[in-house]
C-alpha cells in the first residue's frame, strides 16, 4: 500500500504545477538559509572531528576535509560566513523594527516572539499526538519553528562568542578570568554538539521528513507552497489573510522545474551530510 | 699463481710418483677436487717441505672451489688473507693442529682466544656466549678475510655493523627463538639509522655504540650499558648536554634515587625506533608514553583544544607535554627554573601565543570539568552545558517520534497530506 501511494505521489510531484502558489519565504530569506546551512554544515564536519578527535573516523575525515591544517582554516571561514549572515539578520530586525517600525516584528501573529498561542499550541498538539484532543491551527510560523529560530539565534551568540574567545585568547583574556577560556570550550563543543544533534534530527524531521513534507519541505529553497498545503499546514494564517483581504498579495509564481531541481540536488545533499555527520556522531558518542 | 703452483705440484707428483692411476680412482670415489687435493697436498708436503706454510696452503686451499666432504667451501682467498689484518701470519698460526702434512681431515676449530684473550673472556660471560656458531667469523665475518675496525670493508667498520649484526636480530627468527624482537628494521629507520646509513656519519650510535661488543650483556643486568638505570650514561656518551639536563630534572633525580620506574631516555625515545623530536610522527607518539605514568594529567589534557587539534595527526604545532614542561630537565612548578612556574608562564605560553598576559596564563591546560572543587566554575559551566542538552534533546526526540507515528497513522487513515505541493 505504501508503496504504491509513493508512486502516487512521485507522480504527482513530477507534473507541472497547478493552481495558486503563495510566497512564505522572500528571496533574501532563502539565501539566509543557504549561507545557514551550508556554513553550518562546514562547521559541523570540520568541528566534529575536533570534538572527537580520539575517534576512528575523526583523522580520516579531517584527512578529507583537507587535510589537517586545513580543519581550522575552513572551520574559522566557516564561521566568518556564518558571523557575517547573523550580523546581516540582525541589521535586518534593527532596519524593519526599530527604524521602520514594522508592525508585527517583536509581536503579533507574524512575529518570532513566542506568545501564549505557541504554548497552548505545543499542549495541545501533544494531547493531539496520544489522540486525546484535536490538532492545533497554527498560524505563521509554529511553535517548533520558532524555537528551532531561537535556538539558532541563541547558539549562534554562544557558540559563536565562545569560539571567537578561543579564536582570540590572548585579546578576550584582557577582560576575562583564565577559567573562562577553559570554560569557552566546554560551551562551543557542548553547544556545538547541540545544534549539531538538533539541526540533524529533530530539525530534519520536524520540517522535511515527517509526513506531511516527505521527503523535503521544498519551501525553503523555491519560496512558495501551493494554496492546498498553505491552507493545510498554517490554516489560521491562510484564514486571517483571506479575512484581511491581503490573500491575493502573497501569490507568487510557479517555480521553474530546473530550478526545483537543482534545489533538490542541493537540498538532498544537505540532508546527505548531515545525517552522515549525525551517524558519526552517535558512534562517537556512545563507543 | 696458485693455481700454476698447484698444476706444477701435479707435474711434479705424476713424474716422482707412478701412481696417477691411484689419485683418478681415488677422484671416482671421494670426488676429484678433493681427492687431487689431498694428492697435491702429500706432493708438496714431501717435495718442497720448509717452503712458506702460507704459500704452501694455498696450494690446494687456493682452488675456490674446493669443498671438503660435506661440502663446505675450504678455499682460502690468498690474496685477500695476505691484505686481511692477519695476513702477515702462518696458516698454523691459527690452524694449530696441522704440523704436519697430510694433515687431518677433520681439524680443530681456530680458537682465537690464544692471541684475544681479553675479547674471549668478555665474550664468554655475554649473551653470545654459547652461540653454536663460531663466536668470533659470526661478527668479524669471513676468517681469513679480517680487517681493522677502521677499515671499511670490515665487519665491524661503524657503517657495516647493524647490518652485521641484523643477519641475526634482524629476522623474526631470533624472535621465536630467544624472544627478542627484531630491532634492526626499527633501527634502520631511525634517526641513528638514517644519520649512519644515509650520511654515512661514522659518529652515528650503531649497535655496538650503546651494547657494547665482546661483552654485550642483557639489558637486565645492572651492569650492562642498556640496564635502565645506565641508560642515561649510555646515551649521554654522546647526548653529554641532554645527560646534564635530565640528570637535574625530575626524572633523573629518580632514578638516580633508585626508582627504576621513572623514565630514561628510552621510554620515551625507544630504543632502536628513535625519531627526530620535531617529526610529527615522533609528536603524535610521545603524549600517550608520558601519560602511561601520569595518566590524570592525560585525560585532563585530553579534554582540551591542545589535545584535540594534536590528536588528529599531521599536525605539529599544538601543545604537547614536553613544550610547556621541558623534555629533559623536568621541574615541578613549585622550582622557579621550570618553565611551568607562575613565573614563567607568559614566557611559555608566549612562546606559541603572542600577547599572552597574566590572565591568559591563568588558563588551565589541565583543568578537571569534572571536579567541583577543583574547578568549580568549569564544572558548573560543564553541568549546565550538559542539562541543556539532555533536556533538549529528550524533550524532543520524545516530541518528534510521538508526531512522526501520529502523522502516519493519519496519513495512512485518511490517505492525505502527504508531501508537500509547492513544487
Amino acid at each position: 500500500m505504501p508503496d504504491q501511494e509513493q508512486l502516487t505521489i512521485e507522480a504527482a510531484q513530477q507534473k507541472p504545477a497547478e493552481g495558486r502558489f503563495f510566497v512564505r519565504f522572500t528571496r533574501e530569506q532563502r539565501y539566509m538559509h543557504a549561507a545557514l546551512f551550508s556554513s553550518f554544515l562546514g562547521l559541523a564536519a570540520t568541528g566534529l572531528p575536533l570534538r572527537f578527535s580520539e575517534s576512528i573516523w575523526a583523522r580520516g575525515l579531517a584527512g578529507a576535509v583537507g587535510g589537517f591544517g586545513a580543519i581550522l582554516f575552513f572551520h574559522k571561514f566557516c564561521a566568518l560566513v556564518l558571523s557575517v549572515a547573523f550580523l546581516i539578520h540582525v541589521r535586518e530586525i534593527f532596519l524593519r523594527g526599530i527604524v521602520r517600525r514594522e508592525k508585527g516584528i517583536f509581536w503579533g501573529s507574524t512575529s518570532m516572539v513566542a506568545n501564549w498561542k505557541d504554548v497552548k499550541d505545543m499542549f495541545g498538539h501533544m494531547r493531539w499526538f496520544l489522540g486525546l484532543g484535536p490538532k492545533p491551527q497554527f498560524e505563521r510560523y509554529a511553535y517548533w519553528e520558532k524555537f528551532d529560530y531561537w535556538a539558532v539565534f541563541w547558539g549562534m551568540i554562544v557558540i559563536g562568542f565562545s569560539g571567537y574567545a578561543m579564536w582570540f585568547a590572548p585579546f578576550f583574556a584582557r577582560f576575562l578570568p583564565g577559567w573562562a577560556l577553559n570554560a569557552a570550550l566546554v560551551i562551543h563543543s557542548e553547544e556545538g554538539l547541540l545544534a549539531i544533534l538538533f539541526i540533524f534530527s529533530i530539525h530534519f524531521v520536524n520540517t522535511h521528513l515527517r509526513p506531511d513534507s516527505f521527503p523535503m519541505d521544498m519551501v525553503i529553497f523555491t519560496g512558495v507552497e501551493s494554496e492546498e498545503e498553505f491552507a493545510h499546514k498554517r490554516p489560521i494564517e491562510y484564514a486571517r489573510l483571506k479575512k484581511e483581504g491581503k490573500l491575493e498579495q502573497r501569490i507568487g509564481t510557479a517555480p521553474a522545474t530546473w530550478y526545483v531541481n537543482f534545489s533538490k540536488i542541493v537540498g538532498f545533499t544537505a540532508i546527505f551530510i548531515g545525517l552522515t555527520l549525525l551517524v558519526l556522531t552517535l558512534t562517537a558518542y556512545f563507543k | 699463481m696458485n693455481h700454476v703452483e698447484r698444476v706444477a705440484a701435479l707435474i711434479i707428483a705424476s713424474a716422482i710418483f707412478p701412481c696417477e692411476w691411484a689419485g683418478k680412482f681415488l677422484a671416482r670415489i671421494a670426488g676429484r677436487k678433493a681427492a687431487a687435493a689431498t694428492l697435491a697436498g702429500l706432493v708438496m708436503a714431501l717435495a718442497a717441505a720448509g717452503l712458506n706454510a702460507q704459500t704452501d696452503c694455498l696450494a690446494c686451499h687456493g682452488d675456490k672451489t674446493m669443498q671438503d666432504a660435506n661440502g663446505h667451501s675450504i678455499a682460502v682467498d690468498g690474496q685477500k688473507f695476505s691484505a686481511s689484518i692477519h695476513g702477515s701470519l702462518q696458516c698454523n698460526s691459527c690452524h694449530e693442529d696441522i704440523k704436519e702434512y697430510p694433515h687431518p681431515g677433520h681439524i680443530a676449530p681456530v680458537d682465537c682466544k690464544k692471541c684475544h684473550a681479553d675479547e674471549g673472556t668478555k665474550l664468554a660471560g655475554s649473551v653470545h656466549a654459547d652461540g653454536k656458531d663460531h663466536p668470533c667469523t659470526s661478527c668479524h665475518g669471513d676468517a681469513h678475510s679480517i680487517f681493522p675496525k677502521s677499515d671499511a670493508r670490515s665487519a665491524v667498520y661503524p657503517l657495516n655493523i647493524p647490518k652485521t649484526c641484523g643477519t641475526c636480530h634482524g629476522n623474526d627468527g631470533m624472535a621465536q627463538k630467544h624472544g627478542l624482537a627484531s630491532v634492526y628494521p626499527h633501527y634502520i629507520d631511525s634517526i641513528h639509522g638514517f644519520a649512519l646509513s644515509k650520511e654515512g656519519l661514522l659518529v652515528a650510535a650503531n649497535c655496538q655504540s650503546c651494547h657494547g661488543s665482546h661483552g654485550i650483556l642483557s639489558h637486565n643486568d645492572p651492569k650492562s650499558p642498556t640496564f635502565k638505570a645506565n641508560i642515561p650514561k649510555t646515551c649521554g656518551s654522546c647526548h653529554a648536554k641532554i645527560e646534564d639536563d635530565y640528570e637535574s630534572g625530575a626524572h633523573g633525580h629518580e632514578i638516580a634515587k633508585g626508582n627504576l620506574k621513572a623514565p630514561v631516555c628510552t621510554d620515551c625515545h625507544t630504543a632502536h625506533a628513535i625519531l627526530q623530536p620535531t617529526e610529527s610522527e615522533f609528536r603524535m607518539q610521545s603524549t600517550p608514553i608520558c601519560g602511561s605514568c601520569h595518566k590524570d594529567k592525560l585525560s585532563t589534557y585530553r579534554d582540551t583544544f591542545h589535545s584535540q587539534l594534536g590528536s588528529l595527526g599531521g599536525y605539529v604545532e599544538t601543545a604537547r607535554c614536553w613544550d610547556c614542561h621541558g623534555a629533559h630537565q623536568i621541574l615541578p612548578a613549585s622550582d622557579p627554573r621550570s618553565p611551568v612556574a607562575k613565573a614563567n608562564l607568559i614566557a611559555t605560553c608566549g612562546r606559541c601565543h603572542a600577547g599572552a598576559n597574566a590572565s591568559f596564563v591563568q588558563y588551565q591546560p589541565h583543568a578537571n570539568a569534572h571536579d567541583r572543587k577543583l574547578n568549580p566554575a568549569l564544572f558548573y559551566v560543564r553541568l549546565f552545558m550538559n542539562l541543556l542538552l539532555a533536556s533538549v534533546l529528550t524533550f524532543f526526540v520524545i516530541h518528534t517520534a510521538l508526531w512522526l507515528i501520529r502523522s502516519r497513522f493519519d496519513q495512512v487513515k485518511r490517505k492525505s497530506a502527504n508531501g508537500g505541493k509547492n513544487a
